[in-house]
């Protein structure tokens, strides 16, 4: 790859000779691996180290310096923040650095957890309706209707019929989220099937069970990985509204929402108690946002091969 | 002096995988009212080297070197307003897909219109008049009521035709076709052909075709330029280029295409094969770029690039060992 | 061995046009309306015209990609249109398909040892695991690439190798007839070449017959023993390689060899350029569908249509023109 000249063979007199040619461009350093992956893609580095940040943080929230998040200490009520209490005391005196660090786990507990749970039944659902055509306009038209009600009436709804726990809240954030999901994964079905290497399985006599395992499924992972993503971020969101609206994660847990819920009525005063808790809030569903834009780059059919 | 004379152009690319350099030193020239072909098959650079004519190339990724002087200026000094003067004025372009280059929610009169307001300052009804003219020009039936209708209203052959017309509604003195008619079956593709060969004889543009039919060159072109990885490796008047090309690639290319008429000949010979691949644009090639494939390769070739040498009457090649004609050598 | 080895007989396939609000089937494409011919071992068959003349619908429904409207497809004397599905997967293997676009016709997240190895698995033509591996290994060499190829995906790959894979895909069933799909009108000059010489050599080392459907009449001239020339859903004119190239008889045959470029400069060529467009195959010319663009057009084309007829040994077509007297 040098651009040197150095030649063995005898070149004869009179030999008409091409021009050297300069590179325009620096070279660029090929990247391998999955750190290479990273570095050229680095919305992903940043959206998931972000994200790992704040999975560390949950996990590990009792040895972070804190206290007891439900500790109740009415003789230091609504302390600004200090070396003490870093993001401050709130209304009944409990540590918001506490109750902040404790809230992520809620909120990524809910976000993932609905990620995952309503990818599986998309994918299922979507899998189904791409490919039995009499399933596929029922379960359609039960999507349509799912779809109509915005999400977060619908989880809303869903949850005045159960009982307030962290459950509940995943199961119906799940379900106003599943049919968007089906919705995706269907419309990527019906495009597969129409690909030639799904007609040329077929014809060396690929059984459809098998066609759907080795030749549709492994290709709607990458779409399906983007979308979860979006629908961690958008699930953590509702969560708090959830519970903000005192509708979602019961207030004995802290969890974002709640801690906003709480500081409401002093927000005019005491502006931190509610700014921690959003601002944290709006870093993760950043970081999941940044993670899944980098997904769906990287992903993309034509860069595939970097993977 | 020439319409267009582009010199060493280089047009490269970032990529994650390596420097694609699609266009690597390219030389050539256009005479007003010639057509020159531009052939090769794909990843040769023909069409960037077409995009980079019109400066269509974004930067980044991409960078454009060397000269591309029409009439005189060099389009790569220009600012991007002065540019977009001349694009669709002075040069217009025709590209392959009819159905993706028009815009699907504005009518063909519109389309056609657009350019005459914004380069010659027509007004609505003029443009409007200018457009129906155009349209009666490539041959469009009921060019009053075409006029009003939307791209998806028209089938391929009337939408390249659209694509004509918009693209000669301003008397460009440089019109670059890409892949005119590849998309087009071979009834409609005639017509097209036809129609180009007829609006050659009264608009009198330049045209720069590029093209992988072989067939489609020896229709419409004067004058055929060889792309290779690249590189330009020949050049020559059409008829010449035919009868006897110089260099490996295209002798390659040429036996490689059977013609129509062979069961003629009684048994079906082989056809001529070029071993092997394209090289990869992505890492410098040291001496022939075509010395991995060519049969007649030697250490020599493997190591020094062969310059542009002329072999002949007009006739350009780049090959160490490519036959010279004794009135040229 | 009396029954030739595809047999297609009044073969339609007429596709729903769905619009309005509940999917009502309002319309019809007339994609196949009507087609017959045979495939005998060994020979190869093209079938060539236009877009949307319906030449790429036969094969798939040979294939039986899709269950069909009408007629019947006949492999070596045994019907397949009709079979269930498990009925079906036996003779599936006898007929394999090429397509034309290399990047698609691969899947992307499988290694090329895994697409080979598929039909085999699934016909059962390995006893174990070596023999698998031999196989696929056999099927790599016979189509020239190199071993190490297998374990690679199919990104690694240019235009005309990928095209090598998808032949040697279908060989591992070991299939009498294949079905190429417009197989190399998406390569490049030179690699098209190979790969041609390449499907030749196969089918004089394997026997194969082949179902070449192409628009592409030069490389169709260069390989085909006999040629179906198709016009919106029906054949035209049916005749062998020299019977059709030297000598076409239907009109629309005529204008499509004669608007093919021909790369000698200054060849004197009278092109028959026809006027308009293929009309739509929803709604098909009444008569014979070929009447609005034909420059030989009388009263009784409009009204009438045309059966394919043989007029001479081995050559079928349907035109009026051949029923009048002073032809021939």
């Amino acid at each position: 790859m040098s651009i040197s000249t150095t030649s063995t063979a005898p070149v004869p007199p009179g030999l008409v000779i091409a021009p050297q040619m300069q590179d325009l461009l620096l070279p660029v350093a090929i990247r391998r691996g999955v750190f290479g992956f990273l570095r050229n893609h680095p919305t992903v580095a940043i959206g998931g180290a972000l994200l790992l940040c704040l999975v560390f943080v949950g996990i590990f929230a009792p040895w972070l310096g804190t206290v007891d998040p439900t500790a109740l200490a009415p003789a230091r009520r609504t302390r600004l923040p200090s070396a003490d209490f870093w993001f401050g005391t709130d209304a009944l005196g409990r540590d918001i650095y506490s109750r902040v660090l404790y809230g992520a786990r809620v909120s990524l507990t809910v976000g993932l957890s609905v990620a995952v749970l309503s990818s599986l039944a998309g994918l299922a659902i979507g899998l189904v309706s791409g490919f039995v055509r009499w399933a596929d306009s029922i379960l359609m038209r039960f999507m349509d209707g799912l779809m109509s009600i915005p999400p977060i009436l619908l989880a809303v709804a869903l949850m005045a019929l159960t009982r307030a726990s962290v459950g509940n809240v995943i199961l119906a954030i799940t379900i106003a989220e599943v049919p968007r999901v089906s919705r995706l994964v269907r419309s990527v079905v019906l495009s597969l099937r129409e690909q030639p290497y799904v007609d040329a399985a077929t014809a060396s006599g690929t059984r459809t069970p098998m066609i759907i395992l080795r030749h549709i499924l492994p290709n709607t992972l990458a779409p399906m990985l983007v979308q979860a993503t979006y629908i961690c971020a958008s699930a953590m969101i509702v969560e708090s509204i959830l519970s903000f609206i005192g509708a979602g994660t019961p207030p004995t847990i802290p969890s974002w929402g709640n801690i906003m819920a709480e500081g409401r009525a002093l927000w005019q005063v005491k502006p931190y108690i509610v700014f921690f808790p959003a601002a944290f809030l709006s870093v993760t569903v950043l970081a999941v946002n940044l993670l899944g834009d980098g997904l769906r780059d990287a992903l993309d059919p034509r860069m595939a091969k970097s993977l | 002096m020439a319409l267009l004379e582009v010199e060493n152009l280089q047009t490269h690319f970032r990529t994650p995988e390596g420097i694609n350099r699609a266009v690597d030193g390219v030389s050539f020239h256009v005479n007003e009212g010639e057509t020159l072909a531009i052939v090769g098959e794909s990843g040769c650079g023909k069409s960037v080297t077409s995009m980079s004519l019109m400066r269509l190339i974004a930067e980044p990724p991409g960078k454009i070197a060397g000269s591309i002087r029409f009439q005189g200026k060099d389009l790569l000094q220009l600012s991007e307003r002065e540019m977009r003067a001349i694009r669709g004025n002075d040069i217009s372009m025709i590209f392959q897909e009819p159905m993706t280059s028009l815009n699907p929610v504005l009518t063909v009169g519109r389309q056609i219109g657009e350019t005459l307001r914004m380069h010659q300052g027509l007004d609505k009804q003029a443009a409007e008049a200018r457009a129906i003219e155009m349209l009666t020009l490539v041959g469009i039936p009921e060019p009053v009521r075409r006029v009003r209708e939307y791209p998806h209203q028209l089938s391929g052959g009337m939408r390249q035709r659209v694509m004509i017309a918009m693209a000669l509604a301003c008397n460009p003195k440089l019109l670059i076709a890409d892949e005119p008619t590849t998309a087009l079956d071979v009834t409609i593709q005639a017509q097209i052909l036809q129609l180009m060969l007829d609006l050659k004889r009264r608009v009198g543009a330049a045209i720069v075709l590029i093209t992988h039919d072989l067939g489609v060159v020896a229709e419409i072109a004067e004058r055929v330029m060889v792309m290779y990885a690249g590189r330009k490796v020949e050049e020559a008047p059409v008829a010449e280029l035919f009868r006897s090309p110089r260099h490996p690639y295209t002798q390659g290319l040429l036996g490689a295409v059977p013609k129509l008429g062979s069961s003629l000949t009684g048994a079906a010979r082989r056809l001529a094969e070029i071993p092997g691949q394209v090289p990869s644009l992505k890492g410098r090639i040291e001496g022939c770029v075509f010395a991995g494939r060519c049969t007649l390769a030697t250490d020599l070739c493997r190591q020094v690039a062969p310059g542009l040498e002329e072999k002949g009457p007009r006739h350009i090649a780049a090959c160490h060992y490519a036959r010279k004609e004794a009135a040229a050598a | 061995m009396s029954s030739p080895l595809l047999q297609v007989n009044d073969l339609k396939k007429h596709f729903p046009v769905r619009g309005g609000v509940f999917s009502r089937k309002s319309n019809w494409v007339y994609a196949v309306d009507g087609v017959s011919f045979e495939v005998e071992r060994g020979e190869t068959l093209s079938l060539v015209g236009e877009s949307g003349c319906g030449k790429s619908t036969v094969g798939r429904a040979i294939l039986r990609l899709f269950d069909i409207t009408g007629g019947q497809v006949v492999l070596d004397g045994q019907r397949i249109d009709d079979l269930s599905p498990g009925g079906l997967r036996s003779m599936r293997r006898r007929v394999q398909v090429v397509f034309q676009d290399p990047f698609s016709s691969l899947n992307p997240r499988m290694r090329v040892r895994d697409i080979l190895a598929e039909p085999i698995r699934n016909f059962g033509l390995a006893k174990s695991a070596a023999e698998l591996e031999a196989k696929v290994a056999a099927l790599i060499d016979t189509v020239r690439l190199p071993r190490d190829a297998l374990g690679r995906r199919p990104h690694e790959f240019s235009g005309g190798q990928r095209q090598r894979i998808g032949i040697a895909r279908a060989l591992a069933a070991e299939p009498e007839l294949i079905v190429c799909d417009e197989a190399v009108s998406a390569l490049d000059v030179s690699v098209k070449a190979q790969i041609v010489n390449l499907l030749q050599d196969l089918q004089r080392e394997f026997g194969l017959a082949l179902l070449f459907i192409s628009h592409d009449l030069a490389i169709v001239e260069h390989m085909t023993h006999r040629v179906a020339v198709m016009y919106l859903g029906k054949i035209v004119e049916m005749a062998g390689r020299q019977q059709i190239f030297t000598a076409p008889r239907h009109p629309y045959t005529k204008a499509l060899l004669s608007a093919v470029p021909v790369p000698e400069p200054g060849a004197i060529r009278n092109p028959i350029i026809l006027k308009g467009d293929v009309p739509s195959p929803i709604n098909p010319p009444s008569g014979c569908r070929f009447h609005t663009r034909c420059p030989f057009v009388f009263d009784r084309c409009r009204t009438e249509e045309p059966e394919l007829r043989s007029i001479e040994g081995g050559r079928w077509v349907a035109c009026h023109l051949e029923a009048l007297p002073g032809q021939n």
